[in-house]
Parts: structure tokens; sequence; C-alpha cells
């Protein structure tokens, strides 16, 4: 006798770009914030110069390294906030929450293609 | 009206007040973890905007540079690496609590779970740097 097929419901693969995004920003963002938002602009540590940096940041590993890595940080950034508001703050304008939520993430990984693709050297 | 409509009426929901969370440490903790979120989320467009700067060339390099040493931005910046700090270690602490990991039909100690975690998070930290700088 067969089981009943389970209904599919989208929410499993929403909360694992969730948890993916988390230990993407664990592992990445670290280092990342410690070097360009602090070390380099504060001279801590000699930034790269303009080739250097353009090399890295124009490889295409790195385009596609960064272009899984950033959209699943967002998404998972979106749908912790979403929930912050809720629980967090009592907001009630649920709908709402998520369409910007989850747009902004949506925004944010569109922009990653754009400013990754015109950085791209090859 | 059916009969959950009417049991609904009946039910009585107490009023959460917006600052619930001020209340106790652990509740105070909570949010500041899960408001990270917002300060990650910033730390991407910081570094996309970066990204943007670098596809521009050479002197919208060295300004975004620039602007990213002004006083505001800075202190951002700073807070901002403080919510990563706490997010990097309240996820690794959670990831044994989260999931249960066997091996050779043993269950591995969650502080070897999440001294992998830091172990991974040095050698990818060591990589970032050593690509950035080299």
């Amino acid at each position: 006798m067969s089981t009943p097929r389970m209904k599919f419901r989208i929410y499993p693969f929403i909360w694992l770009a969730f948890s993916g995004g988390g230990v993407m920003a664990a592992v990445f963002l670290p280092a990342l914030a410690f070097l360009f938002a602090l070390a380099f602009p504060l001279g801590w540590i000699d930034a790269p110069d303009h080739d250097q940096i353009a090399a890295v940041v124009g490889h295409p590993l790195t385009f596609l390294v960064l272009l899984g890595v950033f959209p699943v940080i967002l998404i998972h950034a979106a749908h912790r906030f979403r929930y912050t508001l809720y629980d967090g703050l009592q907001v009630k304008h649920k709908g709402l929450v998520a369409l910007l939520c989850y747009g902004g993430a949506l925004a944010g990984s569109f922009a990653t293609l754009v400013f990754l693709g015109n950085a791209l050297t090859a | 009206m059916t009969r959950s409509e009417q049991a609904g009426d009946l039910l009585y929901r107490r009023p959460i007040s917006v600052w619930w969370w001020t209340r106790k440490r652990t509740y105070f903790l909570f949010v500041m973890r899960e408001l990270s979120s917002l300060f990650i989320a910033w730390l991407v467009l910081y570094l996309l905007l970066l990204i943007r700067a670098v596809g521009r060339g050479e002197a919208a390099y060295a300004d975004f540079l620039d602007r990213a040493s002004s006083p505001w931005l800075v202190a951002l910046n700073l807070v901002a690496f403080a919510f990563v700090i706490l997010h990097t270690v309240t996820w690794f602490s959670l990831t044994p609590q989260a999931m249960v990991v066997s091996l050779r039909g043993r269950r591995v100690p969650g502080a070897v779970i999440i001294g992998a975690q830091y172990a991974g998070l040095a050698v990818v930290s060591a990589f970032v740097y050593w690509l950035v700088t080299r």
C-alpha cells in the first residue's frame, strides 16, 4: 500500500537558504568585514592597490563564489530580520514585511550579479 | 459563525509590550542576536559597493576607501563588526543543538562540532587574508 504524498511546501527550502546563509555569514564575513570595513580604510593594514584587488575581484572563480555566497547571506538576513520585526517589535503588517525583506534580498542579489559582472576581467 | 470562530472570541491574548525584550538579559541577548541580521545585510551592501568601486577603476576605489575612513562610517562598521562576531559565536554554538552528528555509531560531542567550525573559520579567514594581501 503506497503512502499518501506529502503536500509540497516551500518553507523548508527557504529555511535551507537561511541556514546556508548563516554559515556563509559566520565563516566569510568576519575576515571580509575586518579587512575591508576596518583594517584597510583605517590603515591598520596596507590596502591592496587597485591592480591587485581588481585581479581578485575580477577572477571568474571569485565571481562564482561570491555570486553564491552573497545572495544566500542576504536571504539569511532577510528571513531573520523578518521574524525580528514580528517577534521583537510586534509588527503586524506581515505581508508587507515579508515583501520588503525578501524583496530587499532579491534586489541585493541582482546587484551582486551586476557589480560582479562589471568587475569581471575574463 | 463556525464553532472555531466562537471559541476564538473567547481566547484571551495578553497584550505584549514592544519593550518585552528589555525586561530580561536573556531576552535582550536573543533580540541582539536576531538584530545582527540587519548589520550583516549592511556589510554585504558595503562589500557590494566596494566591488562596484573596484569595477569602476582606480579613482573610484581610492575614493571609496577614503569615504570608508570617515568617522560615522567607521563607527557604523565597528558596530556592524561587533554584531558579526555575535552572529558567528552564537551560530557556532547553536549548530550542535540544531543537529545530532554521529560518527561510527557514537554521537560527536558538541564541543568538537563547535571547535571544527572555528577551525573552518580560521582556514577561510587565513585564505581571504592571503588572497587579498599577496
